[in-house]
């Protein structure tokens, strides 16, 4: 483990905290725009989380020491998933400890811990958030698990910082099992983000709603601390999509110069990233709940194609 | 004179002090202060002290003993190996577990008298490390059957519900017809030599037709046990039915010694190996895991529910032991050695998170009287010691870093990464789609857990009754403990547990995985190399800690607020009640209509001009009506044919008696 390598640690949690807000902002800003509304400022979410941190919290009568203990453990969870993923660096101490596997069972954990804690209260929207969250999650993490498995045969690792360094050095070529995976992880990371056409992020129509339902009784830290761990799991899906499909301008061990071109890298494709999934969400239409399960079998069916198209063709 | 004791010599003077143990309970049987509070914690002293003879044995070579029980000229041979010791180690430390739990569980009045009790609970442990000793095939069924009679006695401890009778009946039917093939199994590896030792087992040459009839029958007499589909029927009968501690054994501990007499014959006693046995097992463990998992997610009833999760880690331990097998029928050891090591790795983390389970279940059936998540609800609030304990086995459950399941579940999914290099293309190809499955079962599970632990811990009480639940009490809070603990060492500790598992891979694959382990850090899980993949627990663990910590600091720093407890939301519609919550059948409800040929429902609507209107949904098993209902039908209808002989007249029995003596004496003279 070497200096420059807990530099760089530390500079990614920092930027992914830091930069998670703005990218839920730009997205919310193209969608906007798209849409030929006036958009909201970029800071948005900034001030919205200030806000909520400085509002006093009100918890249920009935919670139990769970329902406040949730949000820590999600946040933490993501923050956590943003240290492993390389984002400006694979000169990364902490990818060792945890590679593609660990990192879907990383967000299994939020999960399951954001859905039980919606249960606690046990008004009839926090079970129904989360059975839909949880009906989401089976299908969407398998779906996760093959895209990474796509890449890790192409790479012979699960590790993430093997598989940015072995994908980024080879030639520019389109890898046909890597573009089945693309669509497949396209989808999932809409599920998983409660986006359209899975969720409707800017809605609190009962019949639909499934992020919002699991949050509903959050007030003040614990929901500014939900929305921040929402904003950073959007960051974390975001970046996987980078180091799997565009893993270029990552700095690499033994190399902390190159750090500063990639943070400039970082955000621009992530702006166009943003751009993209806005685009989506504007050309398409919220599903029906029972759609969702087709939609996300199909994520799951296409990433088992992608792995199998990968030993047809050997590519 | 005590240092030239053997391990083995060991385990059979703590076996014996079992016996002793149950022995004192016949003399003791109403006197049930006595029982509870000395003879089951005394029974859990003998098991740690199991449990550590087994854990040392593991390292030294097999020792073999000659037992002049049984018939004459037929004496009991025991030898005691790697992989017997691994066993008898998991028999032992989840044993210490649910007996110190049961020391505090069993109430007076409840069915059979606490000292009967006693005695059968420990001649099944006792029984079980035997089966696992046995070394040649007479020692073997003797202690199987034993095994399954204490079992089914304990099974029925509360006799006089006719529907725990039936459960009762159904699992010691499906253990005797499993038991059966069993023996027809030895009866094909001893070859026609008449000699039923393990020993002269191995010594044979079997055609590639008699081994594969003898790896077949294996795998239906120990599925049998095991609750392989389509034998897995009795497991949710029998579990709801048996006193909590007495399923946590079945389900944590007998079930895996069914697994163990599948590795036995098939790695040990077999000399070759078939690729396609392990295409069968394969896709017997996937169908299984992944029927389990879905029927666990649309259970009503908790024992229920956690019975059927059993099939599904039954199902991944068969696949896990199938690409063993695969593997090495292609001699490919290193990858062999990887799927066994996930499969005996899952042994270990299942026995302990799904006692913990079902032990919380006890606490919970206890303190309510309710087994029906429908009439359970926000136990948290008056339970929260078990509800916290069982939240661990949840997780752990669900495969969820850093516990004990996701260690095994990472393992396998490892193993089937570096599939791509079998020989057969057609493998290559089945493979990943296998893994998917696998991933869609892990992640199905957590859906199950979620709904268990949600129904039961979360949310409000959906009877009045329930805020009267009372803790668990101090002994059974130590069981529960210990479990954690396991779950805990477990999942944090892979590096450490691996070592003695790779002792049962090197004695039945010749490779042990431990050497790489080792050599890549204490703290660091890596079993082919660091940049292929690797997974670091206590690292995990500490680093979500710290992510945890700093969320709170950040809080502390940036907050300035109060916390203020008022209503919940009610969406302006203030008449809500407890009963309004999702039910567990809600809960399964996405699940129902997904996988909707899988069920065979019932569903009654209520129509518009109901006065009162009632919805109802029953879930039921395709398998009863596909096989067995049709063979009890069929067995019904032999017998009533062979009963019109039966005329209960004696003249019609003499007219039996003379038309049999004509028709031989016309037979004799043709």
């Amino acid at each position: 483990m070497s200096w420059s390598g807990v530099f760089s640690q530390l500079l990614e949690i920092v930027a992914a905290l830091l930069l998670a807000p703005l990218l839920t902002g730009w997205a919310n800003q193209c969608r906007a725009w798209l849409q030929n509304k006036s958009a909201p400022s970029l800071l948005l979410q900034y001030r919205m989380l200030r806000k909520l941190f400085h509002k006093e919290s009100v918890v249920a009568e009935h919670a139990s020491q769970l329902f406040r203990v949730a949000p820590y453990i999600v946040f933490g969870c993501m923050v956590m998933a943003s240290a492993i993923i390389p984002t400006l660096s694979t000169d990364l101490p902490l990818s060792p400890a945890a590679d593609a596997i660990a990192l879907v069972g990383l967000f299994a954990f939020a999960r399951v811990f954001i859905s039980l804690a919606a249960m606690d209260i046990g008004t009839a929207f926090g079970s129904l958030g989360a059975r839909r969250e949880m009906l989401i999650g089976f299908l969407a993490e398998p779906a996760l698990l093959m895209v990474l498995f796509s890449a890790s045969l192409i790479t012979q690792s699960t590790s993430l910082t093997s598989i940015v360094e072995t994908l980024a050095h080879r030639e520019f070529v389109i890898y046909p099992s890597m573009a089945f995976a693309g669509i497949a992880f396209t989808m999932v990371a809409l599920a998983e983000n409660a986006r359209i056409p899975v969720d409707n992020p800017s809605t609190h129509l009962e019949l639909t709603m499934i992020h919002e339902a699991l949050i509903l009784e959050y007030s003040g830290r614990h929901l500014a601390l939900m929305e921040w761990a929402a904003s950073l799991k959007l960051f974390a899906y975001s970046c996987i999509g980078l180091t799997l499909f565009f893993p270029w301008g990552i700095a690499e061990v033994g190399s902390p110069e190159e750090m500063l071109l990639a943070l400039p890298m970082l955000v621009f494709k992530l702006a166009i990233g943003g751009a993209t999934m806005a685009l989506i969400e504007t050309a398409s239409a919220k599903m029906r709940i029972f759609r969702v399960s087709e939609f996300l079998a199909t994520a799951f069916m296409l990433a088992v194609i992608g792995m199998l198209v990968h030993l047809l063709l050997g590519s | 004179m005590l240092a030239s004791l053997l391990h083995l010599d060991w385990l059979l003077l703590l076996c014996g002090a079992w016996l002793v143990v149950g022995a004192l309970g016949i003399f003791a049987l109403r006197r049930f202060r006595f029982v509870s509070h000395v003879l089951f914690p005394l029974g859990g002293l003998v098991c740690l002290g199991v449990f550590l003879v087994a854990l040392s044995a593991i390292f030294e070579s097999p020792e073999t003993a000659v037992l002049p029980l049984g018939l004459p000229g037929l004496p009991f041979h025991l030898r005691l190996d790697a992989l017997s010791a691994l066993f008898i180690a998991v028999i032992g430390s989840v044993g210490a577990g649910v007996s110190i739990f049961a020391a505090g569980y069993f109430r007076k009045g409840e069915g059979t008298p606490p000292g009967l009790l006693c005695f059968q609970y420990h001649l099944f442990l006792t029984s079980m490390v035997l089966v696992v000793l046995a070394d040649d095939a007479y020692a073997f069924m003797v202690m199987w059957e034993t095994m399954a009679l204490s079992s089914f006695f304990l099974v029925t401890s509360n006799h006089r519900i006719a529907a725990i009778r039936r459960a009762g009946y159904l699992y010691l039917l499906i253990a005797h017809i499993g038991a059966i093939a069993i023996l027809l199994c030895f009866g094909v590896l001893q070859a026609n030599t008449g000699d039923y030792t393990f020993d002269n087992m191995r010594g044979q040459q079997l055609s590639s037709f008699w081994s594969s009839a003898a790896f077949l029958l294996a795998v239906f007499g120990f599925g049998a046990k095991a609750g392989i589909l389509p034998l897995h029927i009795w497991l949710p009968e029998a579990h709801p039915a048996a006193p909590s501690p007495v399923s946590a054994l079945m389900s944590g501990v007998m079930l895996k010694t069914a697994i163990y007499g599948l590795l036995r014959v098939s790695f040990d006693l077999l000399q070759m190996q078939l690729w396609w046995w392990g295409v069968i097992l394969l896709a017997l463990g996937l169908v299984t895991a992944l029927f389990g998992v879905i029927f666990s997610a649309v259970q009503t009833d908790m024992k229920r529910l956690l019975a059927y999760s059993s099939i599904e880690n039954i199902g991944l331990l068969c696949v896990g032991m199938g690409l063993g097998v695969l593997f090495k029928a292609y001699h490919m050891d290193a990858l062999a050695a990887l799927a066994l090591t996930a499969c005996l790795y899952h042994v270990a983390s299942h026995a302990f998170f799904k006692s913990l389970l079902f032990l919380g279940t006890g606490s919970v059936l206890h303190a309510t009287g309710e087994r029906n998540l429908g009439r359970l609800g926000g136990l948290m609030r008056y339970m929260p010691w078990v509800a916290w304990v069982t939240l661990v086995g949840v997780l752990a459950s669900s495969g969820l870093p850093p516990f004990g399941g996701f260690v095994s579940e990472w393992l396998l999914l490892q193993s089937f990464l570096f599939t791509p290099g079998l020989p057969d293309p057609f493998l290559n190809m089945l493979i990943p789609v296998v893994a998917a499955a696998v991933a869609l079962v892990a992640a199905l599970a957590g859906f199950a857990m979620v709904k268990f632990f949600g129904v039961i811990f979360l949310g409000q009480p959906r009877e009045a009754k329930l805020a009267q639940a009372h803790d668990a009490g101090w002994l059974e809070r130590a069981g529960l403990l210990w479990l954690v603990a396991g779950c805990l060492v477990l999942g944090l500790f892979p590096v450490q547990i691996i070592e003695p598992i790779g002792r049962v891979t090197a004695l039945l694959i010749g490779h042990n995985l431990a050497d790489t382990v080792r050599a890549n850090g204490w703290f660091l899980l890596a079993p082919m190399s660091v940049e292929r993949a690797s997974y670091a627990p206590l690292v995990f663990l500490v680093v979500g800690a710290a992510s945890f910590y700093l969320a709170v600091i950040m809080v502390r720093l940036l907050y300035r607020g109060q916390l203020r407890r008022a209503a919940p939301w009610d969406c302006g519609y203030p008449a809500g009640n407890a009963r309004m919550q999702d039910t567990a059948e809600g809960f399964g409800q996405p699940i129902r209509r997904m996988f909707d040929p899988f069920f065979r429902m019932d569903i009654k609507h209520p129509t518009p001009f109901d006065e009162k209107p009632v919805y109802s949904v029953s879930v039921d098993d395709h398998f009863w009506h596909w096989i067995y209902l049709p063979i009890a039908a069929t067995t019904e209808a032999v017998a009533k044919l062979v009963g019109r002989l039966q005329q209960g007249r004696i003249s019609v029995y003499l007219l039996y008696s003379f038309v049999t003596l004509i028709a031989m004496l016309v037979l004799v003279r043709l």
